[in-house]
């Protein structure tokens, strides 16, 4: 079994995106462990790119910061080697192909086994480009997420079928980013993909409020917060780690209702 | 050349978010549709030649071949068409094919501003809404532009993020059409991004290659020895060398932006210093650092500024079929003083470099040789910036 399947076997997953390196390396570390400390059910980190095009302003803002301090792909996985003496929920890495394609696949993918990273998000890899990555990650047992987008339509019950971890499902049109209201018609979405998996399947995009989260948790079983975790990094920085926890607890907690 | 998935050997694909998937399923499924439908090329063929003017002119450059003392010199005049460059070709076909899918809006990006003002153009045409995605480094290198962008009825939004120059026009048109699908039609400018984008550019600008074969052998009884093109996207490269692929003595040389050069940071010369990457949609090569950041690059030219080619490119490289060679800042700016000087034509800044390098070629070849530049537009819009780079302020 994955171990991404441990994240959403007691209740609603609440999943936290960070952006790594933004400000710095040592606050990721410490906002990943407050936000564990709070209730976060598994981690998802961002692996900084200079063009990441499935983002809002938010999160581009992220990025920039972190290449601008210096980050790399190696100093992401020496990160995750010190936060893996403590931290046991899930990990899974965000970034976008070129990040792992440039490293080499097999090399950035063997890494992400050894070092305790359980699998791998990437917006710009659809269903139909998966087999870039794919074959590798089923031989280093990482699992590959699938994305399902409120224009999936017809395409839903073929990416659900194959779907392994977890699966994201974009809650709205557009790129990441804080909204006042989603209004797709998520309910839909979600009862065909139950129909063909028994994969979980987390929300995200746009997802800010605790009455958000707890909406989009009960009807599917989590709910994923990035840029509503980035604006504390940019507002706070460095001392950003204990809003963070206190926000994660006020989100954890409202999707268990 | 394209093969069912969109690849082109290694390169090509589709590697965007899911959120596009059924919208560039949607538009492949309506090129295939109406590709081959007589009715839908005649009104192609009918806008391409009462509204764009063509066909566009083989031209026999007299002068120039004589003082380069070397193969016969003739310019396909691409600047010549209706709004000042090749672009057009692209976006009279993308515009009636986005009409026919019964799209209301076409958004683009622009590097130089040549494909905004041909998107605008045609969405004037056409009655439809016009938003146009510009780095707003370039919207000051191009103001002129930007104002026939918004005299045409556009809405011209100047992109901040990233380095404000055409790599991120593109991301920000990117982002903008996955907010808005339904409506919307993304009229990219260039053979890139995520299949089956390179393949219908490629087929829109194809006429200049079936043009130039037309007139050369009209003129000269024969092919041409040589075909050179300048590189960013590569639209025109492809357009121009697309009907001689399978003529393997016909030598097809794209030219790229060096910028300050290929042995420094300030180049835009993909297919020279880039590696194989995965951006935009697409696989092909992309200057890029160690761990796949896409390079912030640079050219005098804002329209062949941009860190990836092609992908029909990067396989007619891999392949040798094509030679892509690099061409400074300080060449292209000598080439587009000559052409006016000797032929009174005033190119592009992103053409001179193809005239650059033919400077170079044609003295090497005999005179019974034949050489075809693509004049790919005109150069009234880089009189400003070129001014400026010889140390010369003068008012737009």
């Amino acid at each position: 079994m994955s171990k991404i399947a441990e994240a959403f076997k007691n209740g609603k997953a609440f999943i936290p995106f960070i952006t790594c390196g933004d400000p710095d390396l040592e606050t990721t570390a410490a906002v990943v462990r407050a936000a564990v400390a709070n209730g976060a059910s598994l981690i998802e980190l961002g692996i900084p790119f200079s063009d990441p095009t499935a983002e809002g302003p938010v999160i581009q803002g992220a990025n920039l910061r972190a290449l601008n301090g210096g980050v790399t792909t190696d100093k992401v996985f020496d990160l995750v080697r010190e936060l893996r003496t403590d931290v046991t929920v899930p990990m899974v890495f965000m970034t976008y192909a070129n990040v792992v394609f440039s490293y080499g696949a097999e090399k950035f993918i063997s890494t992400c086994a050894e070092i305790g990273i359980d699998g791998l998000i990437l917006p710009d890899l659809p269903f139909e480009e998966k087999d870039e990555f794919l074959p590798i990650c089923h031989q280093y047992d990482v699992d590959l997420i699938s994305l399902i987008a409120p224009t999936s339509e017809n395409r839903i019950a073929m990416i659900a079928k194959e779907a392994e971890g977890f699966i994201y499902l974009v809650s709205s049109l557009g790129v990441t980013g804080v909204r006042s209201e989603i209004k797709t018609d998520l309910e839909s979405i979600v009862k065909v993909i139950r129909e063909n998996t028994t994969t979980p399947c987390a929300i995200g995009f746009g997802i800010s409020t605790p009455e958000q989260a707890a909406k989009m948790a009960a009807i599917s079983d989590g709910a994923i917060v990035g840029s509503a975790i980035i604006k504390f990094l940019e507002k706070h920085g460095k001392d950003a780690p204990s809003y963070v926890g206190e926000y994660v607890k006020s989100m954890a907690d409202a999707i268990q209702i | 050349m394209t093969n069912p998935n969109g690849r082109f050997g290694i390169h090509g694909g589709q590697y965007i978010p899911e959120t596009l998937m059924n919208a560039v399923i949607e538009l492949e499924e309506a090129y295939n549709k109406y590709k081959n439908d007589p009715q839908f090329q005649a009104e192609l063929t009918e806008l391409f030649n009462e509204y764009a003017g063509r066909p566009s002119r083989l031209y026999f450059a007299q002068k120039m071949t004589e003082d380069l003392g070397g193969a016969k010199i003739y310019l396909k005049r691409e600047d010549l068409n209706h709004t000042g460059a090749h672009k057009v070709n692209n976006v009279l076909g993308q515009a009636l094919l986005a009409k026919k899918m019964g799209k209301t809006r076409l958004i683009a990006e622009t590097g130089a501003g040549q494909h905004g003002v041909a998107t605008a153009t045609a969405a004037a045409l056409f009655g439809m809404e016009c938003v146009v995605f510009m780095g707003e480094e370039d919207t000051k290198r191009q103001a002129l532009n930007v104002y026939r962008m918004r005299l045409l009825g556009a809405e011209v939004i100047p992109v901040k993020s990233g380095t404000a120059t055409l790599k991120d026009a593109v991301s920000e048109c990117m982002r903008e059409w996955t907010t808005r699908i339904s409506d919307t039609h993304y009229c990219l400018g260039s053979v890139m991004g995520p299949h089956p984008f390179p393949t219908i550019v490629r087929d829109f600008q194809a006429v200049i290659s079936k043009e130039i074969k037309e007139q050369i052998l009209a003129k000269e009884g024969r092919l041409p020895d040589a075909v050179i093109a300048c590189v960013g996207g590569g639209s025109n490269a492809i357009g121009s060398f697309y009907n001689f692929i399978e003529d393997k003595d016909v030598r097809l040389i794209g030219c790229e932006a060096a910028g300050r050069g290929i042995d420094t940071f300030e180049t835009a010369a993909t297919v020279n210093t880039g590696r194989v990457g995965i951006f935009h949609g697409m696989k092909s090569y992309f200057c890029q650092d160690e761990y796949g950041q896409i390079a912030p690059v640079y050219s005098i030219s804002a329209g062949l500024d941009y860190p990836g080619v092609g992908p029909e490119h990067a396989y007619l490289h891999d392949i040798g079929r094509a030679e892509y060679v690099p061409v400074t800042d300080e060449e292209a700016v000598q080439a587009f003083e000559y052409l006016a000087k000797t032929e009174g034509i005033i190119p592009a800044i992103e053409s001179a470099h193809a005239v650059a390098y033919a400077r170079k070629l044609a003295p090497t070849l005999d005179k019974d040789k034949i050489v075809v530049i693509t004049i790919s537009g005109r150069g009234d819009k880089d009189c400003a910036a070129i001014a400026r780079y010889r140390g010369e302020d003068i008012h737009e």
